[in-house]
């Protein structure tokens, strides 16, 4: 044990290793933060949402910061409504139960693209008669157009853009850049904009509440995707996701294989012939093709793939190799000398064979754990990633099947890519310092 | 030694006998081995079925393909045309239900599998479901044809430029171990641990969409010139990113584990002596490095071959390149069973094959290894 100590002592010796150990901390450090902030079902909930979930956000927008990288500034989103005072409603009473509800937002807009749309989700309370508005839209040099007149229903939706009439009046087909520009000379415009909503009321308890979406070119932190999905919810759960299942994968293979390869170098017989088969028969099946079989027939849960990802991977080389050394530990005194003073046969396997391979089995299954995420990864991008979670292979995945690359939304792939790449990198770096520590013969090489 | 002593009357016959006795034991050991080896690739094929069959796939298969033969032979048939059509609908029945029982379809699952089995082991592959080859073939055997030679290329170029230039850059790496490069490869070595369809998102980020240098995936322009040397040059250019991001992926990896083993054979005590001989680098390398490696190397090789056949799933995937793996992706996405048995039964022949035949290099690379001997 306390060459094993040494061992790990000796890590503070190899750059790589730090800089893999660091990697890894700050992985789990993400997985848990991830998992405090957005708990289980509501990660699910989020990421299966649709436009009810993430209507407020726009369609492909970057991330917010590339403004910081960009000398010419995208239009952030922003959503304001009337029901927590975001937007300020002034109700002015009327004669005979009628009522005036006033509200406007004013804000600077002082970007150099277009935003993408904008839209009024309006909600109002009735009996009989439907309330009545209409909006009206400021600009900096002082014109004022009337956006739309409407008659409420319960619920309704109106998105500037799709607006025949304001098209037809504003005589264009593209209505968002008509009412940021000046029609003199058709530039875009800088400065204080403002939205003007009117609206009456014909009876005594009737009210009228509205939200004011604003779609702009870039969101957040990480970005949104086809669905307007914000994309910090997969980006922060990928890494729990990633985590599990490339230690379980890995920790569950070595375990497994070295505890399956002692029994047979122990108890030798039909046993270990048994194991000697059972690897040689699991060489010639293809392993991706069973994976992609199990996720297309059976199921796509990450569980399911995990447990025929260990259960394949148990019987390969590695088994082999774990049987030589197991059969030579067999021959040492102290193992000799174990069944003499009454040791029974699992106490000799798993007290005295076993911990002796730990100093072997640690750098393999720490260089393992990359393979496994990007295993997970690769099933994802081929379309067999858990439907439910959200991971970084996922988004990969539906980046691909929207053509982020052709069409430029470069963030949506390199997102995952980089934290992938990262969490790969790092614990292949520490995999292949820890080997060297604990397999000296390789350090003098 | 013994030989040597005996008089000259009795060596012929001694001769003849250890002769026999090689041959016998070669034979006897080509048998065990053709047996244990054909017995791992049944389980093994058996095993894909089950997987494959489990959902009952296969059935509806054979179901499927049944009840379109006999449907299309009746239709086809001039004298049943007069037929009124309830009782050609009848006789379609009959003959589907016949034929199903014909084939076996009312036994039990477990041991129609094995009919799959024999079918599969005798290559007998069947027709697909869903695919077609570009030719407009249902043949299993004809897709597979149709898909080998794009796998070949891209694997065949990125594999053995892999094995070679990692080979020789080992060896000029382990003569000057320590200094810039060779301490440059061994920090590189981690950047193994990414897949090569990894590398290949990033190239064709780099190279298709932000450089427009070269194309996003497919093997040829479209549509394909019509001159050999168009189209050749148009391959090439397909040809570049996959090719160099399967290449990239086990680069460095390669070099530093040649690198290691080089330099554990050149720390031997015979090198050492070649060298103080005053033999020639070259030499010495030659004849004293590569010659005790020369089994891993090969070893090496007949894998990188069995790679070959079953190509990159996920990279010919993301690079759109029209190989077996990404037939075979789509075979699964398509219920295709008789091409995922198809390929998977190319597969375990070929590596069993593969390991046969390396017992025999072994024993003609390595004068110690003796075949069949123990």
């Amino acid at each position: 044990m306390n060459t094993l100590k040494n061992s790990f002592r000796n890590i503070l010796f190899y750059p790589a290793a730090l800089v893999g150990m660091l990697v890894v901390f700050l992985l789990v450090f993400t997985a848990a933060y991830a998992m405090i902030k957005i708990p289980y079902n509501e990660a699910i909930r989020l990421w299966r949402g649709g436009e009810e979930v993430w209507y407020q956000n726009p369609k492909f927008a970057p991330p917010a910061w590339i403004n910081y990288f960009s000398s010419k500034k995208y239009a952030e989103s922003f959503a304001v409504r009337t029901t927590d005072g975001t937007m300020i409603k002034e109700v002015t009473l009327g004669a005979e139960g009628t009522s005036t509800i006033s509200t406007s937002y004013t804000f600077n807009f002082s970007y150099d693209y277009y935003p993408q749309e904008m839209i009024l989700y309006l909600t109002s309370k009735y009996q009989e008669k439907q309330p009545f508005i209409s909006a009206e839209w400021l600009t900096p040099d002082g014109r004022t157009i009337r956006i739309v007149n409407l008659a409420l229903n319960q619920k309704q939706t109106y998105r500037f853009s799709q607006d025949e009439k304001l098209r037809t009046k504003l005589r264009t087909d593209d209505v968002i850049p008509q009412l940021f520009s000046d029609p003199e000379t058709g530039r875009l415009l800088k400065g204080q904009y403002q939205l003007l909503i009117t609206g009456t009321t014909f009876e005594p308890d009737s009210d009228i509440n509205a939200e004011f979406v604003f779609h702009g070119q870039v969101f957040g932190l990480a970005g949104t995707d086809h669905a307007r999905r914000d994309l910090v919810v997969p980006l922060l759960w990928g890494a729990p996701v990633a985590l599990a299942f490339g230690l379980i994968a890995s920790l569950g293979t070595a375990l497994l294989t070295m505890i399956i390869s002692a029994l047979g170098a122990w108890y030798g017989g039909w046993m270990d012939e048994l194991i000697q088969r059972i690897t040689e028969i699991n060489l010639v099946l293809p392993f991706l093709s069973i994976l992609i079989m199990i996720g297309t027939f059976y199921s796509r849960s990450i569980w399911v793939i995990l447990g025929a990802t260990i259960a394949l991977s148990i019987f390969t080389g590695a088994i082999k190799g774990y049987r030589s050394i197991f059969v030579q530990l067999k021959e040492s005194m102290y193992i000799e000398a174990a069944p003499a003073y009454g040791a029974s046969n699992p106490r000799i396997v798993f007290t005295y064979l076993i911990p002796r391979m730990i100093p072997l089995l640690i750098p393999g299954l720490v260089l393992s754990v990359p393979s496994f995420v990007f295993l997970e990864a690769g099933l994802a991008v081929l379309g067999l990633g858990d439907p439910v979670l959200p991971t970084w292979g996922k988004m990969i995945d539906d980046a691909n099947r929207n053509g982020a690359l052709y069409r430029g939304y470069y963030y949506w792939i390199l997102e995952p890519t980089t934290l992938l790449m990262i969490t790969g990198l790092g614990f292949a770096m520490l995999g292949f310092a820890l080997d060297r520590i604990f397999n000296p013969k390789l350090r003098d090489v | 030694m013994a030989v040597v002593t005996q008089t000259p009357a009795e060596t012929p016959v001694l001769k003849k006998a250890r002769h026999e006795s090689t041959l016998l034991r070669v034979s006897r050991y080509v048998v065990v081995r053709l047996l244990t080896l054909f017995v791992t690739v049944v389980v093994g094929i058996y095993l894909t079925i089950m997987i494959a069959n489990m959902g009952g796939f296969v059935d509806q298969i054979m179901k499927g393909e049944i009840r379109e033969r006999v449907t299309q032979s009746i239709a086809a048939n001039p004298s049943m045309k007069q037929m009124d059509p309830t009782v050609r609908q009848k006789l379609i029945q009959d003959t589907i239900a016949s034929e199903e029982k014909r084939m076996g379809l009312d036994v039990p699952i477990a041991i129609r599998n094995f009919r799959y089995l024999s079918n599969a082991l005798t290559l007998r592959l069947g027709r697909a479901i869903n695919m077609t080859s570009d030719a407009g073939s249902k043949q299993v055997r004809l897709i597979i044809l149709e898909r080998l030679p794009a796998t070949l290329l891209l694997m065949g170029i990125s594999q053995l430029f892999l094995f070679f230039s990692s080979i020789l850059l080992a060896l000029n790496l382990s003569r000057s171990y320590g200094n810039f490069w060779d301490r440059a490869v061994v920090a590189l070595s981690p950047t193994s641990a990414v897949p090569p369809w990894f590398y290949g998102i990033f190239l064709i980020l780099i190279f298709a969409a932000l450089l427009k240098v070269l194309p996003f995936g497919g093997m040829v322009d479209s549509p394909p010139p019509s001159n050999s040397f168009d189209y050749a040059m148009s391959f090439l250019k397909h040809l570049i990113l996959p090719a160099s991001a399967l290449v990239l992926s086990s680069f460095f990896l390669s070099i530093y584990n040649y690198r290691t083993f080089f330099l554990i054979y050149s720390s031997e005590d015979y090198v050492e002596m070649a060298k103080a001989k005053g033999l020639p680098t070259r030499d010495v390398e030659r004849r004293y490095i590569l010659r005790p490696t020369l089994p891993n190397i090969i070893t090496n090789f007949a894998l990188l071959i069995i790679t070959l056949w079953t190509g990159a799933t996920i990279t010919e995937t993301v690079f759109l390149w029209p190989g077996l793996g990404r037939t075979l992706y789509q075979a699964v996405g398509l219920y295709d069973i008789p091409i995922i048995v198809g390929s998977t039964i190319i597969y375990a022949y070929m590596l069993a094959l593969t390991v046969f035949i390396l017992d025999f290099i072994y024993a003609v690379v390595d004068p110690r290894v003796k075949i069949g001997s123990r």
